[in-house]
């Protein structure tokens, strides 16, 4: 009687639902909440039909639509998968009933429910077409798609579109493929006249350009394809325009190898809209151009250098092929800059867009963009207009990235004591923020102990540090780049090897200007604060042992800030005190990192450690996930320095490790928790013993739930095994718990069949966390009585090294790990495993291949296997 | 549809500083269970396990001392802080090891033959053979940027940088600073070259527990592999050398007795290619020598002389009795108490003997009787004494040496092992 009621009332109560009073808007949803609990066929038949019925409200039906739509997906994947269970066993006929509504709707006169359909469609799609259900939809959709009135033509291609986005093109027959494309490019051509329609079929391609491998692999449909979106290209109506370009860049990357024969005239028409057409259309244009250059970098990449052309798809060499015409395009972009744009984080103008692109095609070309660029540099950079000198700097610093050092070099020593001056004086902030832009550059990709010529001596160190220091002063999005460009000042100096930096003198200078920067009351503004922090990390890391008392006393003076912060909690900037918590945490993490690293400089900042892990475990009452986990990162490093005296803080630590090994929300924070748990096993080895029930029963849990994001579950397995390194056969009573995970992971992790790139990286990783758990596991035991313990484990172990080198899919990594386990599992077991590592194909040529790897690391793995095999077998 | 965002990093590093803070960390941690893997690896299950905790500097300056004697020691406290248990030392905790303490440990590390009083069954199948270089032999340590090598009574000859792995202060591309090798050398004077005749330890792993075959297939590839064998520079001192290693089949004994060397030969070496690495006398690895291919293959006195009869020491043991060094040693004789009194003698001393000539008589295999008379005390530089099989090796070769011939002979009759006589039982 109830449910009846509500399916009369639905319409009300989705109206208030969204009401003003917030009374009112609170019983509407506990009333939907009821509904869907008590009947949820009957739920969703009534969103359905709600939606559906054109004589009910706007809102009600659009809310209608969004209820029925978040029913069916969810961000969480393990709420997914449940509605996507819940959905398939749900009553037929009902399913039916609303799939009916849902393509009635199609036809409505409300564009708003019209394109709610459409996207509930795709879900209802993207959930049954998987299972081979509805097979009638695309058909149903096609049919007479040219009479349809153009609100409906409209709605099908949005719809088809919406399709297209939601499921993978396995489970489309080609059939229907070429139904939904020639659809689709029809809408696309200048024949239709509705515009609505035509935006939404240009949409819909650039959704279904996936599916469409067959189809660009027949020249006359590829021809015909291409033909309508470039036509479209020059629609009066910029929607169309921007949209086609927006196609145009796409196919770009998806069919890279197929557009030779349209590149002269897609030139032509970016070029046009380049120079001419309205901004959103221009950006479009450029952007086609941005991603050839990713496209053509990464095949560059992949040769390696050399051009033995083993890589699958061969460079064509657009990008060098259109140099000529398409620099000066570019460059003439950079004058069209806005008043005020560094100021604004969310800008993306033409100037921006096309100062981009020039950075990709220098990273493309190389030297050939440097006489293109030089001459429009030598005559902007000194006119009066700061738009012309701010262009010309940019220009400069776009093309540091890509050409020679040979070629670059001699151009750096000319400029860079003008770009010196112009930080310093020139008026316009703009050219000033471009100006410390582009030193950065410079120091980034033409200073280091890889390049032959030093572009900073002796002569000019000081000269730079004065001006860089004297920027941080200057206005904040100035001040910010003047920090970056110091960052990579201080980086270039991180190899070189020598016990003296040239550094040194202005060390102190350094750290107090960019404290300085940090504490200025706009250091808020343009990151500056995040920018100061980073690069004092950067001088940090690359400080060297001349350096170390000032180092030593950076640290009281960070903690004293963050105690500060701590004490400032109830101050309602309470985000901002967050984020600083977490950059101070940061640099204390380095700080630590680097004096840790070698004994003398332990020594000066253990003074601090007691006090430092009082305040790191105060972050922790914040609520924030960036300071839970830079604190988390700073405690591993500490615990990494410490050592075994780290066990004196466990009892107080050990409730905030259980906590962040309970965040599934902030997964990182998680991910990250769990790397310290292996930073502490290393500190205490066996004194961790007292805290392993806790932290197993946490782990067993991490890795049981749906709810942790996948990508923390190989490193929990790693994990395993650094714990059962630690405190060797005491892990026997976890073996019964942690065991049967390992093997049903390495079962689920054995095959990659038909997965794709972030999907085989993804079980690469988890192989390699299995395998690590197996090491520590049995080099934990090893000279343990109770090795015998992991005798019935040695089948299945083996096993698994056996399927894995069958599936020839390993990384090196991942290589190197597999046969580190051979070996370590012959040297526990020993000669009891003897036969059994004989009868394993890994023993084998498994074995022979990893001992001429070419990755060094691998075969030092390999020769340790061999040993303890060697060992094993001749008892 | 709405358009996609375009929108690309602009005058930013795509990669945040947090971001490289999170990177660094992870590379550092799996740095660090690499090196906690590495360690636990080279936990050997021998008498060589690596300390838990890292360690600084390997050895101080103050211990370079030559030959001092370990009696001139005694009742010395150790300078090392730590308690040098009797046995279970590791290599890198030994190295921490001063003056005698030191030389005691390492003394005892080397694998000895014995000498070949008759020839083993197998020669051609189970056996290598090679020229040993004359020359002092040594135990290498490679460790933490330094190589050490101590003579078989443990003191240093020397310390030198060196191209073996943590050889040197130079900067290793691959494995812990804190992983050791260790070689077995002969040190030989003329070339001031290093002749690796054997591999104990390489970067860590252990190798006692192989084969001789797999111990010097490893040596074979990896030691010219490490550099060692380049000519000396500033980081490498002195040269290290593989001395050509034979089946022990007709063309292999025939070879390393015939063919030049680079090296003065002392005998030839004999490796059964099963048995593993044992600190002591073993049997399964032998010495041979004769005139042509040892200048010293008749023992001589402190003067450099051979004395006419032949001269054994022995060890004085508390009851009197005098042993060889084998374990469980052979009794030679016994001196009476009286004499010990007189002559001021203690347990444990090495004394000096000439054979007379009752010479040695054998019953069934057995020593039964031998006429020995009392020399004196050893050469105070002796570490031990003589072992049972020198003893019988030098008596053989003043009355009847076992020669090259019967060598040779022996591998060729055993060409065909179907010809070997086996037990086979019959049940008829």
């Amino acid at each position: 009687m109830l449910q009846f009621q509500m399916a009369m009332e639905v319409t009300q109560i989705l109206l208030n639902a969204q009401a003003v009073d917030g009374t009112v808007r609170k019983q509407a949803e506990e009333n939907l909440k009821q509904f869907q609990e008590q009947n949820l066929p009957s739920f969703l038949f009534s969103l359905a039909g709600e939606l559906a019925n054109d004589g009910k409200p706007a809102e009600s039906r659009k809310l209608a639509g969004l209820i029925l739509k978040n029913a069916l997906d969810a961000k969480e994947q393990h709420r997914k998968i449940e509605f996507v269970q819940r959905w398939l066993s749900l009553d037929p006929t009902v399913k039916t009933q609303i799939k009916a509504f849902l393509l009635k709707t199609l036809s409505s006169p409300s564009l708003d429910a019209r394109s709610t359909a459409a996207q509930v469609i795709a879900k209802v799609a993207g959930i049954e077409l998987p299972h081979k259900q509805w097979p009638e939809l695309i058909g149903s959709l096609l049919s007479n798609i040219p009479q349809l009135p153009a609100l409906t033509r409209q709605a099908t291609l949005e719809t088809l579109g919406y399709i297209c986005e939601e499921v993978s093109p396995d489970v489309v027959d080609q059939d229907h493929v070429n139904k939904i494309l020639t659809a689709v490019v029809q809408g696309v051509n200048s024949s239709e006249t509705n515009n609505d329609v035509r935006l939404a079929a240009i949409q819909a391609l650039y959704n279904a350009l996936g599916f469409a491998q067959a189809n660009f692999s027949n020249d006359m449909e590829r021809d015909y394809i291409m033909r309508v979106v470039c036509e479209a290209t020059l629609s009066p109506e910029l929607r169309i325009r921007r949209a086609a370009f927006e196609c145009l860049a796409a196919i770009s990357s998806t069919y890279y190898e197929k557009l030779a024969l349209y590149m002269q005239d897609i030139f032509s028409i970016t070029a046009k809209a380049v120079k001419e057409d309205e901004e959103p259309v221009a950006l479009q244009a450029v952007e086609f151009w941005s991603s050839i250059c990713d496209e053509e970098i990464d095949i560059l990449e992949e040769y390696g250098g050399d051009f033995s052309g083993d890589s699958d798809i061969p460079c064509f060499y657009f990008i060098k092929q259109a140099l000529p015409a398409l620099v000066p395009m570019l460059l003439e972009t950079l004058l069209k800059q806005e008043e005020d744009q560094d100021q604004d984080e969310g800008t993306w103008n033409i100037a921006m867009a096309g100062g981009t692109c020039l950075g990709l095609v220098a990273r493309t070309v190389g030297d050939d963009i440097v006489p293109l660029v030089m001459p429009f540099i030598e005559e902007n950079i000194t006119k009066p207009d700061w738009r012309q000198r701010e262009a010309a700097t940019y220009a400069f610093g776009s093309i540091l990235e890509g050409p020679s050092p040979d070629k670059l070099v001699p151009l750096v020593n000319v400029a860079l004591n003008f770009m010196l001056t112009a930080l310093m004086q020139d008026p316009n902030n703009h050219v000033k923020d471009t100006t410390a832009w582009t030193l950065g550059r410079m120091f980034e990709f033409l200073h280091g102990s890889a390049l032959e010529t030093p572009i900073i001596t002796q002569a000019n160190c000081q000269q730079i540090i004065t001006v860089l220091l004297q920027s941080m002063k200057d206005v904040p999005n100035v001040a910010e780049k003047a920090c970056g460009a110091l960052y990579f000042l201080a980086q270039g100096y991180e190899d070189a090897g020598l016990s003296s930096s040239p550094l040194t003198p202005f060390f102190q200078d350094i750290v107090q200007a960019l404290l300085n920067a940090t504490h200025r009351d706009d250091a808020g503004e343009s990151r500056l604060r995040t920018a100061a922090y980073e690069a004092l990390n950067e001088v940090v890391r690359c400080s060297t042992d001349e350096t170390t008392p000032m180092v030593v006393q950076l640290v009281p003076i960070i903690m004293m800030e963050l105690h500060q912060t701590l004490e400032n909690q109830n101050l309602p900037a309470d985000e901002r005190q967050n984020e600083l918590q977490g950059l101070l945490c940061g640099c204390l993490q380095v700080t630590i990192q680097k004096l840790g690293s070698s004994e003398p400089t332990k020594y000066h900042f253990m003074q601090y450690a007691d006090q430092m892990m009082s305040l790191f475990l105060r972050v922790f009452a914040s609520r924030s996930a960036t300071a839970h986990e830079e604190a988390m990162l700073a405690i591993g490093a500490l615990a990494y320095a410490t050592g075994p005296d780290f066990a004196k803080y466990m009892p107080e630590f050990y409730k905030y490790l259980e906590m962040g090994l309970q965040n599934f929300e902030d997964y990182q924070v998680c991910a990250i928790t769990v790397g310290v748990v292996g930073d502490v096993c290393r500190a205490l080895e066996d004194k961790i013993v007292p805290y392993c029930d806790g932290i197993m029963t946490q782990l067993l849990k991490d890795l049981s739930s749906n709810q942790l994001h996948r990508s923390v579950k190989p490193p929990i397995f790693s994990c395993f095994g650094d714990i059962a390194l630690a405190i060797g056969e005491n892990f026997e009573k976890y073996l019964l718990y942690a065991t049967p995970m390992l093997q049903s992971a390495a079962e689920l992790s054995a095959h990659t069949s038909g997965a794709d790139d972030d999907m085989i990286e993804y079980t690469n990783s988890l192989r390699n966390g299995i395998l690590e758990a197996y090491s520590g596991i049995f080099q934990g035991f090893k000279g343990s009585p109770k090795t015998q313990l992991l005798m019935p484990y040695a089948p299945q172990i083996l096993q698994f090294l056996d399927s894995l080198y069958a599936e020839k899919d390993m990384d090196d990594v991942v290589t190197k790990t597999a046969i580190g386990v051979l070996g370590d599992l012959a040297d526990t077991l020993g000669s009891n495993a003897g036969p059994l590592i004989q009868q394993s194909v890994s023993s084998k040529d498994f074995l022979k291949e990893c001992l001429s790897s070419d990755d060094h690391l691998v075969r030092e793995s390999a020769e340790w296997a061999k040993l303890a095999i060697s060992r094993a077998i001749s008892f | 549809m709405a358009p996609h965002d375009i929108r690309r990093p602009f005058k930013r590093p795509v990669i945040s500083d947090q971001q490289k803070r999170r990177e660094l960390s992870l590379l550092r941690q799996a740095q660090n269970r690499r090196d906690a893997q590495h360690q636990a690896r080279c936990l050997a299950s021998t008498a060589f396990s690596l300390a838990s905790q890292t360690l600084e500097a390997p050895i101080s300056e103050s211990e370079l001392e030559v030959e001092a004697l370990p009696e001139s020691h005694k009742g010395h406290e150790p300078e090392s802080e730590q308690e040098p248990s009797p046995k279970d030392f590791d290599v890198v905790g030994a190295s921490k090891l001063k003056g005698a303490e030191a030389r005691k440990w390492f003394a005892k590390q080397l694998m000895h033959p014995e000498w070949m009083i008759d020839i083993p069954d197998g020669l051609s199948q189970d056996w290598y053979v090679f020229a040993r270089p004359s020359g002092k032999r040594c135990f290498i340590v490679s460790f933490n940027g330094t190589t050490i090598s101590r003579l078989r009574n443990g003191s240093i000859l020397h310390r030198f940088p060196s191209a073996l792995p943590n050889g040197s202060r130079k900067k290793d591309v691959s494995g812990s600073a804190q992983s050791y090798s260790i070689l077995d050398c002969i040190f030989h004077e003329l070339d001031q070259t290093y002749y690796v005749i054997d591999m104990v330890c390489w970067r860590g792993y252990s190798l006692y527990d192989c084969t001789a075959e797999f111990r010097f297939f490893w040596l074979d590839s990896k030691l010219a592999e490490s550099g060692a064998c380049d000519a000396p520079s500033h980081y490498h001192k002195y040269r290290f050398s593989l001395v050509p290693v034979y089946n022990c089949d007709h063309n292999g004994l025939y070879a390393a007795y015939t063919e030049a060397a680079p090296y003065v030969k002392d005998g030839l070496l004999f490796y059964n290619k099963h048995s593993h690495y044992q600190t002591g006398i073993t049997p399964l690895a032998l010495v041979w020598k004769d005139e042509n291919c040892s200048q010293y293959v008749i023992d001589t006195d402190n003067e450099g002389q051979v004395p006419s009869q032949q001269q054994v020491v022995l060890e004085l043991q508390e009851d009197g009795r005098l042993t060889t060094s084998d374990d469980p040693p052979t009794v030679f004789g016994c001196l009476d108490g009286s004499f010990i009194e007189r002559s001021g003698l203690k347990s444990g001393c090495l004394l000096r003997f000439a054979v007379g000539e009752g010479g040695v008589v054998f019953v069934d295999g057995k020593l039964e009787n031998a006429d020995l008379h009392y020399l004196g005390k050893a050469n105070r530089a002796r570490a031990s004494a003589d072992s049972f099989s020198k003893v019988m090796f030098q008596y053989s070769v003043r009355h009847s040496p076992l020669r090259i011939d019967d060598l040779l002979a022996s591998v060729d009759s055993a060409v065909d092992p179907g010809a070997k006589p086996c037990d086979i039982e019959m049940d008829g």
